[in-house]
């Protein structure tokens, strides 16, 4: 008793006793990550001038964001922004649910798993966007293509996270369960769904950057609203600063919606044992 | 009686031509309270009996029977331990014994009370709002008997759960395990490799031969202090007896 408990007992002060030095050293990477940051818009802003490279080509940051304001009064850059990032959001949901129901399901049944299998594996190669014309053919000029092409694109690694997840259950666990007699239900609920849990979440943060590149690629094919139409719109005009700010905004949203999920993910795997560096 | 085997063999089944039998035709009983051991060379069947006594797969031939009930399927009477602690990492300790509990249609409240008396039992006051992983690998194994122990199982079924310990780890927790069985009065059956964990824990030691695993021994351990390992270990006869158990695994003969 005495040798566990001192073990546990030091463990709690050598958690505590680290986090001064570990701060000193994320100030250090932090003000090297600013600095970086400062050369090169520093570079961006003199370099293209001084070896005459045309503002259709390369604009300054000074360009664009005099451009940027511009497109904040005259082109609805808030509402494009919003627009985008509504979209992200549903595709993201809708996608991610079908995806983990479906690899639930399948994760399962070894039967179907088997039988599907082959198609999973070649609609998952298939490159998703490339369906975005297609479906602009067959709903028109609206939202659904571009809802639709972000729910395929972030359906498979969510599928396909938990359904690996469902086949590396402990098998011990699930015995454990049965001998308790739970149910098929309560295995499920108790053991598998949590046991999945890490896998489903890590498969949800791929799938919110993709969910961006899925809305992106709809609007850069079809409509007249976002930031994927603002790209298209602003190539067009051969209007560089355009393009770059749009891009500025969709790596935004992106950001957005990971780190709410990377939050969302510390708070329930917080059991997990954090990794020591 | 507690537990009983009557002629069981078991064949996995892998190649329909050449079928694995990994025990046959084993018998033996347990009475009620008694510690037995089961020691055998790797591969000889002994994690197969204690699925069979929990349940999980039935016997080819023979029958097993708990409680003079025949085992058909996982069922109340037992509870069972493996080398891993299998605690649940998402859950508390508390939480995690409660575990066994709740498929058995006992309320919250009496739940919790049964688990917090188990953990005071298998000694991890004030631990019960820690997860797992801030255990250390001793206490998760206590955490884990305290879950086996929160079902009220009419025997307990014990797969190597110190092998994974380092050896003085191992000492502490065989004589912790060793005083709450003997409290709870439990039925218990021991699988391990270990001799000398076989002679201090046990009333009675089965060997197993090598696959298809039978019972080629029985050895009476006529030891006091079953309920303090580390007391019995200082005594002479211990050596002696697992010299037979060597003798009985012929191990000597291996050794060459």
């Amino acid at each position: 008793m005495t040798v566990a408990a001192q073990q546990a007992g030091t463990r709690v002060p050598a958690g505590v006793k680290p986090r001064r030095s570990f701060s000193l050293a994320r100030h250090g990477t932090l003000l090297a990550s600013l600095g970086i940051l400062a050369g090169f818009l520093l570079l961006w802003e003199f370099l293209p001038p001084a070896l005459d490279v045309p503002k259709f080509i390369i604009p300054t940051v000074s360009d664009c964001l005099v451009e940027l304001k511009r497109m904040w009064f005259q082109e609805r850059l808030f509402s494009h922004t919003m627009s985008t990032a509504f979209y992200t959001v549903l595709g993201f949901a809708i996608g991610s649910a079908l995806g983990a129901v479906m690899g639930y399901l399948l994760g399962m049944s070894a039967f179907w798993e088997k039988v599907l299998s082959p198609y999973i594996l070649a609609l998952q190669i298939a490159p998703k966007v490339a369906f975005a014309p297609l479906f602009i053919m067959w709903f028109g000029y609206n939202a659904m293509p571009k809802l639709l092409v972000t729910v395929l694109i972030v359906f498979f690694p969510v599928m396909v996270n938990v359904l690996q997840a469902m086949r590396t259950v402990d098998r011990d666990l699930v015995n454990l369960a049965r001998a308790y007699k739970l149910s098929r239900w309560g295995i499920f609920r108790k053991i598998e769904m949590p046991s999945t849990l890490p896998n489903l979440m890590a498969g949800l943060r791929i799938a919110s950057t993709l969910a961006v590149i899925g809305v992106t690629v709809g609007e850069l094919v079809g409509g007249n609203t976002g930031l994927g139409f603002l790209i298209s719109y602003g190539g067009g005009q051969a209007n560089a600063a355009m393009v770059f700010n749009a891009i500025l905004f969709l790596t935004l949203i992106g950001i957005v919606l990971y780190t709410v999920l990377a939050r969302v993910e510390e708070k329930i795997l917080h059991y997990l044992p954090k990794a020591e560096h | 009686m507690a537990l009983e085997y009557r002629g069981v063999s078991k064949d996995f089944v892998t190649n329909p031509d050449n079928p694995l039998t990994a025990v046959r035709d084993i018998n033996f009983r347990v009475e009620e309270g008694e510690f037995v051991s089961i020691v055998g060379p790797s591969g000889c069947g002994k994690s197969t009996i204690l699925s069979m006594t929990a349940g999980l797969y039935q016997p080819t031939r023979g029958e097993v029977f708990v409680s003079d009930e025949r085992v058909v399927g996982p069922n109340a009477h037992v509870g069972f331990m493996l080398q891993k602690d299998l605690l649940l990492p998402w859950r508390s300790i508390v939480s995690n014994i409660e575990f066994g509990l709740e498929a058995r249609g006992v309320g919250k409240a009496a739940r919790r009370e049964r688990a917090m008396k188990e953990l005071r039992h298998c000694h991890l006051d004030g631990f019960e709002n820690h997860f797992p992983y801030q255990l250390s690998g001793g206490m998760r194994q206590r955490a884990a008997l305290a879950r086996t122990l929160a079902i009220d199982p009419e025997i307990i079924l014990l797969d190597e759960p110190f092998s994974a310990l380092d050896a003085q780890t191992k000492l502490l927790l065989q004589n912790s395990f060793g005083g709450t069985i003997a409290a709870a009065g439990k039925t218990t059956l021991l699988i391990t490799h270990d001799l000398a964990e076989a002679v201090l824990m046990s009333d009675r030691i089965l060997v197993l031969s090598e696959r298809p695993g039978t019972i080629v021994a029985e050895i009476r351990i006529d030891l006091p202090h079953r309920d303090q390992p580390l007391k019995r270990r200082v005594l002479p006869e211990v050596s002696r007896y697992a010299a037979e158990l060597f003798g009985h695994l012929k191990l000597e003969e291996k050794a060459l």
